[in-house]
């Protein structure tokens, strides 16, 4: 490892009534790569804005490659070689990639004139850098995420940079580009540049970085090397509770299949699926992106309509063909995407929560019956413990756990029979994510039928009593959780 | 074919240029079957004359849609500073030429326009609604404070100015002429100097820039408040310009006979292709689609369709027109999903 690069002393930060930051000290050193944890709201953003000027500290200082600042302005923090790349990457998208990355060191040259060959040149010494193989007249908002990301990353070495802070990086790759991510890093590593890797989930932190470091309410809780480093004390320092991981065991199963698909087919992403789904019981469907198990989640909601096939419930054949029939048969649907597909981010808590069944909370004519209404939001926002002062707030200002449960009240409240989630803890840090499990477990139990699509095996295996994996839009696999194991699965998938 | 050009022809049409630039054609050219006096040298005259300063309007309206904001306020703006422009000048009996008119109106107008800016700009307001106000101010200004009336006559500059011609055409059949005014220059150096603008400068880049995401101008170091500011400033110019303009052009000052053309004018420039939410757009489009409704606005007589029903034919081309750009979008978004999915099962 390098000498010291960056050294953070005593920080201390406040906002309007709001500690976020308490006598922080961090540091770090040249082609170190540290992973930066911490729930939301534990300071971690603020501490990143600290690093890089956009904040000024209450108090303490910071030293960078030998300089001492009390405040740093961000033109200096870039200046000095920190570069931040966030969760948006801040690209263009409706600019061409070549623009995209020139435009900043253009600007950082304080240049007034474009000079199109000269961007185009900084491009292609940009993408270089990272051996970055991309059309450089292509929209950026053409590109897939991964691809942004790249420019982000390839915009950010052309500033003789030291540090590169990489805000929640991995949220929306895939398994692969996370990967070539972390190739990348590692290559940058070698050129001695520094990364601030932020994230809140385990696997990569174990993965990728070397050191550690994770704040909750604005203090650090733990730090040091990410060996000595396991599941349980990882927890433990996120949210300060301890968790016992706890398999799944349905307490009564009913012989009799409360849902049943049989030789469901569906253009070329699904062929001859059958299975059934038993009253108190969690059916886990796992598989590649391309296996086909969304397209099943949507075609047992009636959102995809199937070619072939026939849907039983409790016995009965039934038709599922669209939304509403699904609907109709007490089956709800929390979907992948819960910002863009689940939610009316901009609406209230309390109405969210009970849009789904607002034709039952009505008077004569109509006419919303308000008694009626705010008891069932009061009902459920202490049934699922929503965190927020008021259920008139809107949903956008919850955390990704918070949200994820007004998804579920959302359908809770319609009293359903069977339940599909499809990645039920995406983007939710991690005491939410043991909060959320505990409440479908309960709800199993209590007799619903819940099936969770998801390709996060750990949570996989210890929610759900049986698992079937999908390979090729077919399944190819119809495992017992309790006997089986990660690699097992594994192997099917793929 | 080649690769090369294949793919600089799928590129095309993906632009909204090209379609808008067939409809026009399908539109002159029914004119011209209809009425064989579309491509009479003194129509086209006309056209171009009749294109002046609806024109510097829409170049105006275009920079602000790319930037992301939207500029409801520039027939209010033009009017106040052509009339308070043309109130002084008859006032303090000036006998000169019109470059002084013009001085005075790009004044006002930069005034006027950084009104806007400054609120828009420095305090963050949207764009809809300053400019919704500032509209009602302007025209309250005007019609209360200098308590507007028509002017029959103008400064003898302005007139002298209103009336000169580059060229005269003459319709050899009908043998009427039409004069190609020289404020018709003013429309081409306008255009040439904010396509430079636009294309050459960090200045221009900025004001795409923003349209794209103004969160990432502001963390590339753009100044995102001053340039917005500065663009307003020279959108009330262009308006302004406009105002002064037609003005003269019409040889009198009729205070409230601009009000209520910026509908058509952001029309024509959605109609061209410039996306409503910012980011994308290009000054030729912009110009195709004001064309198209200049034309439809002056030529559907040539083809005996009643005036009245003039509004009814620029509407239906506003629905058709957005509709298909508003298409094109859901086009291109579905393909890059299923683009995104291929790849991954590629993998």
């Amino acid at each position: 490892m390098g000498e010291k690069l960056l050294n953070a002393l005593n920080i201390d930060k406040s906002f309007v009534g709001v500690h976020a930051l308490n006598q922080v000290n961090f540091s770090l050193s040249s082609g170190e790569i540290h992973c930066l944890a911490g729930e939301n709201g534990s300071g971690k953003s603020t501490l990143i804005k600290v690093i890089s000027g956009v904040y000024a500290p209450d108090s303490g200082e910071i030293e960078f490659n030998g300089r001492h600042y009390q405040k740093m302005t961000p033109i200096e923090a870039i200046n000095q070689g920190i570069q931040v790349i966030y969760q948006d990457f801040s690209v263009f998208p409706n600019l061409t990639v070549m623009e995209n990355l020139a435009l900043n060191s253009e600007l950082a040259d304080k240049r007034k004139w474009v000079n199109w060959k000269r961007i185009r040149e900084i491009a292609e010494e940009s993408v270089k850098k990272i051996n970055f193989k991309v059309d450089l007249d292509a929209l950026v908002g053409s590109l897939s995420v991964a691809e942004k990301q790249m420019i982000a990353i390839s915009r950010a070495l052309m500033f003789n940079t030291k540090l590169i802070i990489m805000d929640e990086p991995t949220t929306s790759l895939t398994k692969k580009e996370v990967h070539r991510l972390f190739e990348i890093i590692l290559k940058l590593k070698e050129q001695g540049i520094a990364i601030l890797f932020v994230s809140h989930k385990l696997d990569e932190v174990f993965e990728i970085s070397e050191r550690f470091t994770i704040l909750r309410n604005g203090e650090i809780v733990g730090t040091g090397s990410t060996k000595e480093l396991d599941q349980k004390k990882f927890s433990y320092y996120m949210t300060g509770r301890e968790f016992n991981p706890s398999h799944f065991i349905p307490e009564h199963i009913e012989k009799d299949a409360l849902f049943e698909a049989r030789n469901i087919s569906l253009e070329k992403h699904l062929r001859n699926i059958s299975f059934e789904l038993h009253k108190g019981e969690i059916l886990g469907i796992t598989g590649l992106l391309d296996s086909g198990r969304s397209e099943l989640a949507l075609a047992m909601f009636g959102a995809k309509q199937i070619d072939e096939g026939q849907w039983y419930k409790n016995g009965e054949p039934v038709r599922l063909d669209s939304v509403r029939d699904a609907i109709g048969q007490n089956i709800g649907y929390v979907p992948e995407d819960r910002l863009s597909e689940g939610l009316f981010l901009p609406q209230s808590i309390g109405d969210n929560i009970i849009i789904s069944e607002i034709d039952k909370l009505t008077k004569l004519f109509g006419v919303m019956d308000k008694d009626k209404k705010e008891k069932e939001i009061d009902h459920w926002m202490k049934e699922l413990s929503v965190a927020s002062p008021l259920a008139s707030n809107a949903c956008q200002t919850l955390s990704g756990g918070n949200q994820q449960r007004v998804v579920l009240a959302k359908w809770l409240a319609c009293n359903l029979d069977i339940l599909i989630l499809n990645g039920p803890t995406v983007g939710v840090d991690i005491g939410s994510k043991h909060d959320i499990h505990a409440i479908l477990q309960n709800l199993a139990r209590q007799g619903l039928g819940i099936i969770i699509i998801s390709d996060d095996l750990p949570e996989v295996l210890e929610n759900c009593s049986r698992l079937l994996v999908m390979k090729n839009g077919e399944i190819v696999a119809n495992i017992n959780t309790s006997t089986s194991d990660e690699k097992t699965i594994y192997s099917y998938m793929l | 074919m080649t690769s090369i050009g294949q793919s600089y022809l799928k590129k095309l049409s993906r632009r909204n240029e090209p379609y808008v630039f067939l409809v026009l054609l399908a539109l002159c050219l029914l004119i011209e079957i209809r009425s064989g006096q579309f491509f009479s040298s003194n129509n086209l005259v006309d056209i171009s004359s009749a294109m002046i300063v609806p024109g510097l309007f829409a170049i105006g309206a275009f920079m602000v849609i790319v930037s992301g904001g939207i500029d409801v306020s520039f027939p209010a703006l033009a009017s106040l500073s052509a009339y308070a422009t043309t109130k002084f000048l008859l006032d303090i009996q000036y006998e000169g030429n019109v470059f002084l008119a013009l001085v005075i109106a790009l004044a006002i107008g930069a005034l006027l326009g950084a009104f806007n800016g400054l609120f828009i700009g420095y305090f963050k307001l949207p764009a809809l609604i300053v400019t919704l106000g500032s509209s009602s101010v302007f025209k309250g200004v005007m019609q209360g404070a200098l308590n507007s009336k028509q002017l029959t006559t103008i400064p003898v500059g302005m007139r002298e100015f209103g009336v000169s011609s580059l060229f005269i055409a003459k319709n050899p059949v009908s043998g009427l002429t039409s004069r190609m005014p020289v404020a018709f220059i003013a429309l081409v150096v306008v255009l040439a100097i904010v396509f430079v603008m636009l294309k050459y400068t960090m200045f221009g880049r900025a004001i795409y820039g923003i349209g794209g995401s103004e969160v990432s101008a502001h963390r590339a170091g753009f100044r995102v408040e001053r340039t917005k500011f500065i663009m307003y400033i020279l959108v009330g110019m262009i308006a302004s310009l406009a105002g002064i303009i037609r003005t003269c052009m019409m040889q009198q000052n009729h205070p409230t006979n601009m009000l209520g053309m910026e509908m058509n004018i952001i029309a024509g420039v959605v109609l061209g292709g410039t996306l409503i939410t910012g980011g994308r757009g290009t000054l030729l489009g912009s110009m195709l689609g004001t064309l198209l409704i200049v034309i439809v606005e002056n030529s559907l007589i040539l083809i005996g369709v009643p005036t009245s029903y003039k509004s009814v034919f620029v509407g239906a081309l506003i629905i058709v027109g957005t509709g298909m750009s508003a298409y094109q979008v859901m086009r291109m978004n579905t393909e890059k999903r299923t683009k995104g999915r291929r790849k991954e099962a590629v993998r």
